[in-house]
């Protein structure tokens, strides 16, 4: 299964995976529009930076997903090494929030908090591979496949 | 092998998923007095207030018990566990047998013996769909509404029935609102916040006698209503257990397979059972969703044979009312940080012997879990920044080490 990991040492800080994944996972074609119009898209990833120490954090597609085993709805699943959110059946109680020992359960404030969103590996979306990855200019964030699983 | 399950909410599927980890062979029969596919009990509030759709309120996917092989008996109530001769009787007389058993029997709502409370006509209690649906039959538009018990039962039915325009009145013995998971400085928060909705509170007492559309309170004061809803707690349905010689405490007491101290081949999950919370040591019955779940879970791979424990269980809640949310966890006996704007936004980390032994957050609630996950695996706080961690909840507080095995390689079997 291949998976996106983060490489801290090659991590600028720049940010630009958040606004690749905000893009990729907003539905419009022009990516400075996107920003511009003030549609806020919400990004899936989330950089961590202190002192000079920066990294990017989102799902980790965890085989044990407390988020999937603890939603209340039946929202989430597991399929193909993938956690994916059903969108029409999440009410916001933000159980999954509470679950995710990595913090990568993101509130959609886009509509308010009304639901949650989170990274599905952009698979769901035009990009078809993670946007985060291939807008990473350092090779900070790569996906590959360790063979952990 | 054929496994019987007594139960359909969260714990009887979770024992399904269980099972079918190891076992995709064997027979699984559920039982349930409910004549429903299996749905989500939190959200019969959503459906009230017309967030929810009936078909959404299935917990799983319409092809659920087929994918899974299950067949099911619903809308029959299993009378008695014969665990002598390995059957439990159904209320026709029936009995079927199991090679291993589930009680997922859950729990009911626990009404205390109030005067003149048969005089009412249109009371509710608020816990599965029917009561929902009997609710949403009765209410009218801007109907006077005493609701009685300011839990999170209560609560969830008062702000449903806001979309009715309800005029509403809570009481509670207990002098402050949710006490089973807030602290007085954030239930006095969400107070006023519900208050601002138009409900009002009546605390730290009780209704003396009711009559036909108003009740007596014990402080003198009188409270009219169309309706009354009864939230005052839940108890565990340990009847079938306790009557079949397996050890009965408050819930059904269980050893960390998930297995009943007493019984052969008989398990139990959810809220009929007690779990053992990590933060106190002690045993007591955590009756939430993600528990009954993952007990469940547990329970299904031991009853297929492969061994399996339930760790790490604390009391955790993520819930909201009328747009404020809250998410709290563990136990607060303890040192305290807090934080508030004293309006909407409250923080509280709990720490005792070096480790956060619980939290609440109101408002920002974002990445809580990163404060779970701390609880859950006993992480000292001298292993981190608890500063911040104070700040609010990231990874990178963590040391690098603790950091990359989590973030790098981090894709196993951690919750």
């Amino acid at each position: 299964m291949k998976r996106v990991y983060v490489n801290e040492d090659r991590c600028l800080g720049c940010h630009l995976c958040e606004y690749y994944c905000a893009f990729a996972n907003s539905g419009e074609s022009d990516m400075a529009k996107t920003f511009k119009l003030d549609k806020n898209p919400v990004p899936r990833i989330t950089v961590e930076e202190l002192d000079g120490v920066s990294f990017a954090v989102q799902c980790r597609q965890c085989t044990a997903h407390p988020c999937v085993k603890g939603c209340i709805t039946g929202a989430l699943s597991f399929d193909d090494g993938i956690i994916r959110i059903d969108d029409s059946r999440c009410v916001g109680c933000y159980t999954c929030v509470l679950s995710c020992p990595y913090g990568c359960i993101v509130i959609d404030e886009k509509n308010g908090g009304k639901t949650i969103t989170k990274c599905e590996l952009c698979t769901r979306n035009a990009a078809g591979e993670p946007a985060c990855v291939s807008g990473c200019i350092n090779g900070a964030i790569v996906f590959e496949e360790r063979g952990e699983d | 092998m054929k496994y019987v399950i007594i139960g359909n909410s969260a714990a009887a599927i979770g024992t399904i998923q269980g099972i079918r980890l190891v076992d995709k062979e064997g027979q699984i029969v559920v039982i349930s007095d409910e004549n429903y596919h299996t749905y989500s009990r939190p959200l019969i509030s959503y459906w009230l207030k017309g967030a929810v759709t009936e078909e959404n309120m299935r917990y799983r996917d319409e092809d659920f018990y087929e994918k899974n092989d299950v067949d099911t008996l619903f809308g029959t109530r299993v009378t008695k566990i014969n665990p002598a001769a390995k059957t439990v009787t159904i209320e026709n007389g029936n009995e079927i047998s199991y090679d291993k058993l589930m009680i997922a029997a859950g729990s009911k709502p626990f009404i205390p013996p109030m005067e003149g409370l048969d005089k009412v006509a249109k009371k509710f209690t608020f816990m599965t769909f029917d009561s929902a649906k009997a609710v949403k039959e009765a209410v009218t538009e801007g109907a006077k509404v005493l609701i009685v018990g300011a839990g999170l039962i209560g609560l969830k039915a008062a702000e449903a029935l806001e979309h009715y325009g309800a005029d509403m009145t809570v009481i509670d013995l207990a002098d402050r609102i949710l006490p089973s998971i807030l602290d007085e400085d954030a239930s006095a928060i969400m107070q006023k916040h519900i208050e601002s909705k138009g409900v009002k509170f009546i605390l730290g007492t009780s209704v003396k006698e009711f009559s036909e559309n108003s009740a007596l309170l014990n402080n003198g004061e009188t409270v009219e209503f169309d309706m009354v809803i009864l939230a005052v707690g839940v108890r565990p349905n340990t009847e079938l257990a306790a009557e079949a010689g397996g050890t009965v405490n408050r819930g059904i007491v269980t050893d960390q397979k998930q297995a009943v101290n007493g019984l052969k081949d008989v398990y139990a999950a959810g809220d009929c059972t007690e779990s053992l919370d990590i933060t106190t040591g002690q045993q007591k019955i955590l009756a939430l969703l993600p528990n009954a779940f993952m007990q469940g879970e547990v329970a299904g791979q031991n009853m297929a044979g492969k061994e399996t424990y339930y760790l790490n269980a604390i009391p955790m809640n993520a819930i909201g009312f009328f747009g404020l949310h809250i998410i709290t966890a563990g136990s607060y006996d303890g040192e305290a940080f807090t934080e508030t704007d004293g309006v909407k936004n409250y923080k509280k980390l709990v720490t005792k012997d070096n480790e956060l032994k619980g939290f609440i957050l109101m408002g920002d609630v974002k990445r809580a879990g990163i404060y779970t996950s701390l609880i859950k695996h006993h992480i000292s706080i001298d292993e981190c920044d608890f500063e911040l961690l104070k700040e609010k909840p990231q990874m990178i507080a963590f040391s690098r080490g603790y950091r990359n095995e989590k973030l790098a390689g981090g894709y196993g079997n951690v919750d």
